[in-house]
């Protein structure tokens, strides 16, 4: 069972439903009890840093996450989900779960902000999770912010707005993408079903 | 290099979706659900649904539909009409929908815009705003389904907007809405270089031409469509193509 968190931010229903398509058992749930017995995590998108972090405290997650990812949990982090794994956000100036080391910024307004749309992902690693998905493929993003890893190893995917910025990070048991994958058509479900390979071979 | 957009939109109410002209006269075009699964598949790079009539006792068909949609479509969609509170926000979003678009509701209660995007984030807070031109240069801001001039710029409203925490501006021309005779490249270009935020222009599309036009001189993000494509003038498809062709960077 692959559990979707629910912290009250964002839309949960849809990486439900992308599972649902795929034909993957999956939960949304804010109980830590399912939590713990979870085959995988996802982290879902969508939402203010502050208020996610919020929230994540008030219902006692900050703590469980970070304990089931340091277990080697399979964790895919999706949009804000991905952005809470670092050390702090420039949005609301808040400290994130600190997971990953390197922090969140905004984007410096050489374009439109939010970065709202379709854009290309130049994948830079070789990971199964990029199993039959072209590279410069294009996901959907909406973001005003961006992660900044400190450990430049664990970048798998760069995509430029004015900027280039880390798209994907993977580093062990983790995953985290800036981009949609539950909105990205096709290209997107690959990933989510990639991902989702990857948890049953962990299990 | 991120994509234009080509998003069709569905005007509905009481469940089915609707096209009118210049917000009147509206005709029947379908079911909401199976158009927006034609053309998430058709490759629509998002799609708008907004309800016209946005009672209470639509509301629960709304978010019906919405919950049917989500699970039928993979692409972003956002929803529209008659949001007043930060729960009405959270009850389309929790059914599926991925933005809200808040007019009306926000023009009257301009705080709604910044409790929902301090609760959500501003990605998720589409400002859908109705213009019609007063004078030279001058558009005013039109509420109530397009039925009541405001008094206010559009343009003043825009930026006031956006300062308050909208992330997208769907900008409907009411002069060109229906018209099919192109979209308001005046307008639309007037609006985007004044907010930093993404516009979705609205209203006039006629032609593959107009898509360009509105790209290139009208310098709009997203450009959208109802009734050119509800009743098959053009698919997705060929426009994307054509598109491609004349240099627009598009999804393929």
């Amino acid at each position: 069972m692959i559990v979707i968190i629910d912290y009250g931010v964002g839309n949960l229903a849809s990486v439900k439903n992308a599972l649902d398509k795929l034909g993957v058992e999956s939960k949304i749930s804010s109980d830590t009890y399912v939590i713990k017995n979870a085959k995988a995590l996802i982290l879902p998108g969508v939402g203010a840093a502050g208020q996610g972090m919020k929230n994540l405290k008030k219902l006692g997650l900050d703590k469980v996450i970070v304990e089931e990812i340091k277990k080697g949990k399979p964790f895919l982090g999706i949009c804000l989900g991905m952005q809470l794994l670092f050390e702090n956000s420039e949005e609301g100036k808040i400290k994130c779960l600190g997971i990953l080391q390197g922090e969140v910024k905004k984007f410096k307004k050489l374009r439109k902000v939010p970065q709202i749309g379709w854009n290309q992902v130049d994948i830079n690693k070789d990971s199964k999770l990029f199993s039959n998905i072209d590279n410069k493929s294009y996901f959907y993003f909406v973001n005003s912010f961006y992660c900044l890893p400190k450990d430049k190893k664990t970048v798998a995917g760069l995509t430029d707005y004015g900027e280039t910025f880390a798209s994907i990070v993977i580093k062990k048991n983790i995953t985290g993408v800036q981009f949609h994958p539950e909105k990205s058509g096709c290209v997107g479900f690959k990933l989510l079903e990639n991902f989702v390979k990857g948890v049953r071979n962990v299990s | 290099m991120l994509a234009k957009r080509i998003v069709p939109c569905l005007d509905m109410t009481k469940g089915r979706v609707v096209k009118g002209i210049q917000f009147i006269n509206f005709r029947d075009a379908g079911d909401p659900v199976k158009l927006a699964k034609k053309y998430s598949d058709e490759g629509a790079d998002e799609l708008v649904f907004l309800d016209i009539t946005a009672t209470v006792e639509n509301r629960d068909i709304l978010l019906d539909v919405v919950r049917k949609t989500a699970k039928v479509v993979t692409i972003p969609f956002s929803v529209g009409g008659g949001i007043r509170t930060v729960e009405d926000m959270r009850m389309i979003l929790r059914a599926g929908a991925d933005k809200v678009s808040v007019n009306t509701g926000a023009f009257k209660n301009p705080k709604l815009i910044s409790n929902c995007a301090k609760e959500f984030g501003n990605q998720c807070v589409v400002l859908s705003l109705d213009a019609k031109k007063v004078g030279t240069n001058r558009w005013n801001v039109f509420i109530n389904g397009g039925g009541t001039d405001t008094g206010m710029s559009a343009i003043d409203w825009a930026k006031k907007a956006v300062k308050l925490g909208v992330g997208e501006i769907l900008l409907t021309s009411i002069d060109t809405d229906g018209t099919k005779q192109g979209f308001n490249i005046e307008l639309t270009k007037k609006v985007s270089k004044e907010v930093s935020v993404p516009i979705i222009a609205s209203g006039g599309a006629g032609k593959l031409e107009d898509f360009v036009d509105i790209f290139k001189k009208g310098k709009a993000d997203a450009a959208l469509a109802a009734s050119l494509f509800h009743f098959g003038q053009l698919t997705i498809e060929d426009l994307k193509d054509y598109l491609s062709n004349k240099g627009i960077s598009i999804r393929s």
